[in-house]
């Protein structure tokens, strides 16, 4: 028993240092979304809180790009507009006088909420976006993230009450499907790691038609996204010699160096499609 | 100025160029430089190696609440905390001069050559197995070879170019032995 006490002394140090690494080791592979440390929760709306703070001053240098997109995305979204379009007149029918008065909102899936960068990082080989605006503020684990050109951008991860996490494409666990605008060819994309703005598009048969400079769209087989939001365009095609399938490289359409604003988007048919999703799981276990 | 003030300023200091300033600069995607962990290396000669430690792991875990992934730094910054002591008892010039000077510099490890092993090879293991650890879910050798030696030197660089601009007070403290 004194041995093991004297032993316990002479290395302390050695097993303090030992057990910090553990430690250490232990929170890179366990912490995920699912494992939050007890901390995490207040860190995050520490720094969150530090973060504004910083980007209130950063946010004056950049208001000519932020101002820029934000006048291009109107301008996309005033082509929209109904007004623009000559329509049959479709009035005379008297069955519409029954409908209630925005007959389009019952049908509505997406809804979208803009929502301010506080902070952002390329550099890392796991890159995190954070919000602010939070679970008050009607943001949602699994939320799609979109820029203002509708360049996809990531999925909300984590959701406080005033600061939202999201895991950017950038990062290693990042899998969102992508689509061919072509072909209708579905692909998964993943990051390398390495060039930001560079994500890797797998899964497409080489069979597939591509060309470089063509776009690709999310596929809308998730419930963060609807079908048909910019993901990228193809940069190179590198043909896998082991599999039958394509590696393409593609250029993100969302510009991940000055994220300003950008919108969350609400799928109100989430949780239907996921408790069916849960169900299954279950059956099948 | 008391120790004690003097090293809080420091953390916040450090934490917040580390944060705000270099981690929004893109030079390449080889090179990440970090300057923050220079807080350990400043730290005070006769502070306790689990003392050391402690502040290393609190240092490095609130590095890693900015990049919400904790673990990663707070590694790096433990394993330069429990090789500092054997570094310093290799370098230091004579009996004493630990106890002479109150923190680690070019005058108190006597001359520039000594310091700069000090903090290359400091700056060399925290750099290598930060990336080491953020390597590893990607798998790449080469990846991490250059990524280290690259970010190494201008990590170097730009200690050299704090050590110069910000000169630290170190006064002779002849009685204490």
């Amino acid at each position: 028993m004194r041995n093991i006490y004297f032993f316990i002394r002479k290395y302390f140090n050695f097993i303090f240092f030992l057990t910090l690494q553990v430690f250490s080791l232990y929170l890179i592979a366990h912490y995920s979304k699912y494992h939050n440390a007890i901390f995490s929760s207040t860190a995050n709306e520490i720094t969150g809180w530090v973060n504004t703070r910083y980007n209130k001053i950063e946010y004056y240098f950049r208001l000519k790009q932020t101002n820029d997109s934000l006048v291009s995305a109107n301008e996309r979204l005033l082509n929209k507009l109904k007004a623009d379009y000559r329509l049959p007149d479709t009035s005379v029918s008297s069955s519409l006088e029954a409908l209630p008065l925005d007959s389009l909102e019952g049908f509505r899936k997406y809804s979208y909420l803009s929502a301010k960068v506080v902070a952002n990082s390329v550099s890392a080989q796991n890159n995190f976006i954070v919000l602010a605006r939070g679970y008050g503020q009607q943001v949602r684990e699994g939320m799609g993230i979109i820029a203002p050109n509708s360049g996809i951008v990531g999925i909300v991860t984590l959701v406080d009450k005033d600061y939202s996490l999201v895991m950017s494409l950038l990062h290693k666990d990042s899998h969102v499907s992508g689509k061919l605008l072509n072909g209708g060819e579905t692909g998964t994309l993943s990051w390398d790691g390495r060039v930001p703005n560079i994500v890797t598009l797998s899964g497409i048969p080489k069979s597939a038609k591509v060309a470089k400079g063509d776009t690709i769209i999310s596929s809308g087989f998730s419930t963060s996204f609807p079908r048909g939001m910019l993901i990228g365009f193809v940069d190179e095609v590198i043909a896998e010699k082991s599999t039958n399938n394509f590696l393409i490289r593609l250029r993100s359409a969302a510009n991940f160096y000055n994220l300003e604003f950008v919108y969350a988007i609400g799928n109100k048919e989430a949780g239907e499609i996921n408790s069916l999703l849960d169900k299954a799981k279950k059956q099948g276990q | 100025m008391n120790t004690l003030l003097k090293n809080i300023i420091r953390f916040a200091f450090f934490i917040l160029v580390q944060v705000y300033v270099l981690d929004k600069i893109y030079l390449h995607r080889m090179v990440t430089p970090y300057i923050y962990f220079l807080f350990i290396l400043w730290l005070p000669f006769r502070m306790g190696r689990t003392m050391v430690m402690f502040i290393a792991f609190f240092l490095g875990i609130t590095m890693d609440s900015f990049r919400h992934h904790p673990g990663f730094h707070t590694a790096a910054c433990v394993l330069i905390a429990y090789l500092r002591p054997f570094l310093i008892n290799l370098l230091i010039p004579q009996e004493g001069a630990d106890t002479n000077y109150e923190e680690p510099s070019f005058k108190s490890m006597g001359g520039m050559l000594p310091y700069l092993i000090y903090t290359g090879v400091l700056t060399l293991f925290h750099h290598a197995w930060l990336f080491l650890l953020e390597a590893w879910q990607f798998g790449n050798i080469w990846y991490f070879l250059v990524k280290t030696l690259l970010s190494t030197a201008i990590s170097l660089l730009l200690i050299v170019i704090t050590e110069l601009l910000f000169a630290r007070e170190q006064k002779f403290r002849t009685n204490t032995v």
